[in-house]
Formats: C-alpha cells, structure tokens, sequence
C-alpha cells in the first residue's frame, strides 16, 4: 500500500508541463486602480461614451466595495490579502498594424500557440474550429470569420463589438451579471481588457464549434476577460473555452466574467477546460481565479450548458450558474474539479427555477490529491412560481492519499409546493485494491489510476464535444501525475 | 522445465509472517489445488503470486517461466502470462467491461512486442468467452463488477482469464459466495481451459469445486507449511476427517 502511495505522490508530482515566458514587447499600463486608471483603458481601446461611463460606474461600485474590505470571505479557500493597488490593469501585445492573415502575427505568439500544442493553421483545417486566439488581452488572430458570417453568426472580441456592433453590447452588457453582482464582477466590468462576444441570429445554428484560448503573459498583470453571448429565437452555439499558462512566482489574479442569453427555444452550450498554472509542489505561485459566469434562459424552451474541466490555478473560485426565467427552460452544470498539491477549488453552481416546469441537472465530480482542498458549493433555488421544477443533482468526491479534503455544501430552497427534487452525494478513496485489479489484469499503475480516473468522471466527459473530451483525459492524467504512488 | 517453482517462500502482511517455508513445483497442464484452513495463508500464497505489493517476500524464490517472479511487478508478471482470479473481485465505475478488458489485452499483447486489437475485431472474441460462462451481452457495457452479483462477479472473472489466456492461472476461493448452478458454469470455464501448457493452482477451503474441476494434485497448508501433498484423494480424506486431523498429524511428527 504505502509503495502505492508513493507512486500516487510521483505522479502528482509532476512539472507544469507548459511553463515557458513568451518575451513581446507589452503595452502596459502602470501599477494601480483608479478612475485616470480606467479613462486610459477605455481611451487605449478606443471605446465609445456609453462604454467609458459603464466602466466609471462599475469602478466606483468596486471602490465602496474595497473600502468596506468587501471582498467575499465565504468561500473555503485561503490566500494572503490581495493589493489592487500594487497589479497592472492593462496590458497588450504591441501590434505595428492591422492583421490581415495569420502570416502578419508575431512568429513568437504563434510559437507559443505551437507549444500549447495549438497551431492555428492546423486548427483551420481541422474539425471545423474557429479560433479567436486572446493572447493576455488582445485578440491578435481570428479565423473562420468569412464563414460564420455567412451564416449570420456574429463572433469578435469584445473591443470589436463594442465598436461595430454598439446596440448588441448595450441592450446585453451586464443584463446578466450586473457590474453590482459581486466584488470581482465590479473589478472586471470596470476594468476588463477584453473577451469574446458571439451573436446568433434567429434561427440560426451554428456552423461550427467556437473556441477561444486563454493565456495570461504578463508578469503581474491581472487578467480580466470579458465574455458574451446571445443565442437568439430558436438559434444554438457550442463555445470552448480552454487554457495555460506559464511558470510564475507571483500569484496573478484572474477575475473574469460571462454572461450568456438565450431566447426562446435557443441553446447554449458552454464548454471549458481550465488549466493554469496551479502553483508549485510547495503552494509556490499560481493563478487565483475568480470568475463569475452566468446564463439566463431567457424565453421559453430555451436551454443553458454548462461543462467545465478544471483542473489548473491556486484557487478556483467559480460558480457557472443559470437562471432558469423561461417556461420550460433547462439549466445543466457538469463539472470535474481537480486539485492537487497545495489547490484549493471552491466550485459549483447555481439554479435558480423562476418559469414553470423548469429543469436542472448538477453532476460534480471533485478530486483531491496532495494536499489539495476541493470544494462543492451548490444552491438549487426555486421560487414560487416555478410550479412543476425539477433538479437531480450528483456530487461525488475522489480522494487520492491521505492529506487532501474534499467538501460539500449543497443549499437547497424551494418555495414551490410542486417541485421534485433529488440528491445524490458520496465521497470515496482511490483504493489500492482497485488499482492493483487492474495492474494484475496487465494494466500500468499509471495507466490503472488514470483509468479509475476517467471511468469516475465519465459522466460529464460524455458532455464534452469529442477533441475536448480527449484532450480533457489527457490533462487529467497530467495533472495527476506524481500523486499516485 | 517446470512451470512455476516456488522454493523456501516466507512472506509477511504488515510485519506479521504468514508463510513460512513453501517448496511448491508446478510442471504445465498440471492442476495443483491448495487448502487449508482460515487463516492457514492460502490467500497470501495467491496475493504473493500475483506480486501485490503489501505482501512482502523475506526469504526465498520464485521462478515463473524460467525468469525470477519476485523481480517482477504485479503488471509485469500479468504480462508474462500469470492471471489471478480475484476472491473479491472489484469494483470500476464508470470503466465499461468490454473497455477494460480490451486495454488489458492490449497492455499484455504489447508487452509481448503482438499488435494490439482495435474493438471490431476484440468484440466478437469476448462475446464468445461470454457465452461459454453464459453471461449476458448486456455485462459488455456495464462497468466493471458494479452491481454485479456475487455469482456474476466470478464468471466475470473466468471471462477475463478466457480472453488473457494465461500460462498460469491463480484461482483465489473462486467457489465462495458460488451457487452449485453457478459453479457449475464456473467449472464449465475452467475446464474448458486446461490444456497441456496452461497450468492452474486452484486455492480453496472446500473440497466441492473439486467434485467439478479434479486437481492432479492436492497440498494442505496449516499455518504457513505445506503439511501435506497428494492426489485428488486427499481432498475427500480432508472433507471426511477435517483440517484438524492434518493439524493433529503435524503436531504428532513435532
């Protein structure tokens, strides 16, 4: 057993594979939080009145919020007190001109995309993707556009629809998590850099998969991305969203929000695989996520998808969330939280049931490993009109070794005599005797524990479109390696 | 040349000696059945074999196929052709059967240096090891073990040993929690199995699966000490008489 535990740790033990500092000249904004602060990046990126008072107004919010020391404490997780003052809250690559192909990009960024094993060249070709690639804050290379406008499909960064497409921005901006939401959500709304933003027409589905990847390069510099999107009347969309970062010894905070809406009988499907840099072996570094993500159902029929892999940063705080506002709207949440050395994650999510015979469906599965914490924290909320409401939840939790915890704390609130309700929850030990079936049946210990691994999580891999489901096994069996021993 | 050959074995479970001296030759195509009383260290002699590695070897050898057994590990000396049938069989959720045992054939054809079976062309071969211990199609997709039957999870394991087709096969207490219908099935497989290369050590407390599957040989193990070898004779004086006579005998030459 103990020889088992050993193998466990060697396997949890292993380098963050993709660490490596990309050098580009920065455009970079000088430590410090203030209104001049907030001007700039509104004046940098060229934004239109309405744009700037938004962010003044979401920055004033923020400031009552840090004088009163408001930052949420709720949350099970630990770090030193954070300066705002002391973090840069812009950054850019510099860029000489225009991009008109992905020929003009910096050949460094595009060498940093190879190593992330994300070759935009490839991915045009391959399975139909479409990458808006955000390097720190600015999107330097986007692809597919010809055709997704063809259908209609409106998919930019942020900047770029606020410019072209001012009316969309206006009427959606904050409609779902208002600047007022939280403590982190004010910091991004007055401060974000920049993000994605999908429109669906009516009617429309969308040709092809979108992705985004993420990656913060700017030593220092908080990264405060910005996502929205719409799926109109009987439109659908499947957006991907997958990170990593490089090696750091500060901790660098991330503090994004997104929003998503959808209109009768549209669909949203939300997928994210999350893989920064989680610290090293001793706690050392690593990313505080704190991110706000929320989709309202809006019209009827309408329904909301959201699967996450998380398995990167110090500390997770996240809780993608739905509001399930139209008749028979449909809420899911299918997430895998990983946690390994000294991470801690505080995830879950949030329903809340306002139309009738609305649905959600919650499937967690934590692991622990090292000395990791991971936490559920769920709230099922129905509210008096919500007659006919339904919501199965399933909450499991892995623990591999002995010095890790997993946590669960499910609130639940119906004020609709006529909802069901069901929960499921267990907490198990990765067990020698497993992996040692499996080894006598000629299967490596590795192999054996990254096995158990996925058959546990296999519930919410299914969710996961094909090439993410694969890539998500193999980031688990990474983030894992040197744990199992 | 022998198949297995075990010489002078002392093994320990949490610094507790269980086996204390085991001299035990096994020559392929031959069935060697092991029983002894709880306790006596049957199991340790299995768990030892399949190189589990709570169960630590202080003295002695093992050579399995003309190579030393106790350099191995547990995956190493499946690969080589050792198979246990597991007493208490374990559970994998969410790792569907058909999975599982395809990636532990590819496991043992790889390290044999064979090609690797893509699932068109295993599926047809595990259907058929199914049938022969009358299992189900619908066990190809359920995860491993889970919510099987204690009966199920025993023609389970005799399914994997069908498909790994092992040079050696360990058989821990594959008769307990059995009905007589299902060990007969159970007995079905086995035999159906041997041949003049595959050798088998079938470990058990009870003399009734070997009304259905016939050891050429019968050890009884008390306290760690082989005590007593012979023909599937034995095994009917052990019913009649007990473990405490061979314990009374052992006692005696003392």
């Amino acid at each position: 057993m103990s020889s088992t535990v050993n193998q466990i740790n060697d396997l949890t033990q292993q380098e963050y594979k993709w660490g490596f500092i990309t050098s580009i000249d920065e455009d970079r904004l000088p430590p410090g939080l203030n209104e001049d602060v907030v001007r700039a990046i509104s004046l940098k990126k060229g934004e239109p009145e309405f744009m700037m008072e938004w962010r003044l107004k979401a920055y004033r919010y923020w400031a009552t919020l840090e004088q009163k020391h408001a930052e949420p404490t709720w949350a099970n997780v630990k770090y030193p007190p954070i300066d705002y003052q002391a973090l840069s809250y812009y950054s850019a690559p510099k860029q000489k001109k225009e991009l008109k192909s992905l020929d003009e990009v910096d050949p460094e960024i595009l060498d940093t995309y190879a190593k992330l094993g994300i070759p935009l060249h490839e991915q045009k070709l391959l399975a139909g993707v479409a990458v808006d690639a955000v390097f720190d804050s600015v999107s330097v290379a986007t692809t597919f556009k010809a055709k997704l406008a063809e259908a209609g499909v409106i998919f930019c960064s942020f900047s770029e629809a606020v410019k072209n497409h001012p009316d969309l921005v206006k009427k959606y901006l904050g409609s779902v998590v208002p600047y007022t939401d939280n403590f982190f959500a004010a910091l991004n709304a007055a401060v974000f850099s920049d993000g994605s933003f999908v429109y669906v027409p009516k009617g429309v589905r969308c040709p092809m998969e979108l992705s985004t990847y993420f990656r913060i390069n700017a030593q220092n510099t908080g990264q405060f991305e910005r996502t929205l999107i719409i799926a109109d009347e009987g439109a659908s969309v499947s957006y991907l969203e997958g990170c990593t970062a490089p090696i750091r010894d500060e901790n660098q905070l991330h503090a994004a929000v997104v929003e998503l809406i959808t209109h009768d009988n549209a669909t949203i499907k939300y997928s994210t695989v999350q893989n920064w840099y989680p610290g090293d072996k001793e706690g050392k570094g690593g990313i505080y996520n704190f991110v706000t993500k929320r989709g309202k159902a809006l019209g009827k029929n309408s329904k909301i998808s959201w699967t996450q892999v998380e398995t990167g940063s110090a500390i997770t705080w996240k809780y993608p969330s739905c509001i399930l506002q139209g008749d028979n709207s449909v809420g899911e949440f299918y997430s895998v939280a990983l946690t390994n050395n000294y991470q801690q994650a505080d995830t879950g999510t949030k329903m809340i049931h306002i139309g009738k015979n609305t649905k959600s469906t919650v499937v967690s599965k934590g692991i622990s490993a090292g000395h990791g914490q991971n936490t559920y924290r769920g709230m099922i909320k129905i509210l008096k009109g919500a007659t006919g409401a339904r919501n199965y939840t399933q909450c499991d939790s892995l623990l591999i070794g002995d010095k890790c915890g997993a946590h669960t704390f499910p609130y639940i609130e119906v004020k609709n005599a006529s909802a069901r309700m069901e929960h499921e929850a267990s907490t198990s030990k990765i067990g020698e005797d497993q992996i040692f079936y499996l080894q006598q049946r000629g299967i490596s210990k590795e192999e054996a524990v990254s096995m158990i691994i996925n058959g546990f999580c296999k519930a919410v891999f299914k969710e996961l479109p094909m090439e993410f489901a694969v890539e998500a096994q193999k980031l688990l069996s990474i983030s894992l390696e040197g744990s199992v021993g | 040349m022998s198949l297995l050959e075990i010489k002078n074995l002392h093994a320990s479970v949490n610094g507790n000696e269980i086996l204390k001296g085991i001299d035990l030759t096994v020559n392929p195509g031959e069935v060697h059945s092991i029983m002894g009383p709880n306790g006596s260290g049957k199991s340790t002699l299995a768990q030892v074999l399949a190189r589990r590695e709570s169960y630590i070897v202080t003295a002695g050898s093992i050579t399995f196929d003309d190579k030393d057994l106790l350099e191995m590990k547990a995956e190493d000396a499946a690969c080589e052709g050792l198979f246990m049938a597991f007493q208490y069989p374990v559970e994998i959720p969410g790792i569907s059967n058909a999975y599982f045992l395809r990636a532990a054939l590819n496991a043992v054809l790889k390290y044999r240096g064979q090609d690797e079976m893509d699932a068109i062309d295993f599926l047809p071969l595990l259907k058929e090891k199914m049938r022969m211990l009358e299992m189900d199609e619908r066990f190809l997709n359920r995860p491993v073990n889970e919510g099987f039957s204690g009966g199920e999870k025993k023609r389970n394991e005799i399914v994997q040993m069908a498909v790994l087709e092992p040079k050696l096969a360990v058989l821990d207490e594959t008769d307990s929690g059995l009905d007589i219908d299902a060990l007969k099935i159970v007995a079905k497989g086995v035999n159906a199995m041997r041949n003049k290369n595959r050798a088998m050590v079938l470990v058990t407390h009870y003399q009734r699966l070997l009304d259905y599957i016939v050891p050429d040989f019968v050890h009884v193990l008390v306290n760690g000490r082989i005590v007593k070898s012979g023909g599937p004779e034995l095994a009917l004086e052990l019913e009649e008489k007990g473990y405490s006579w061979t314990e009374a005998e052992l006692a005696g030459k003392r």
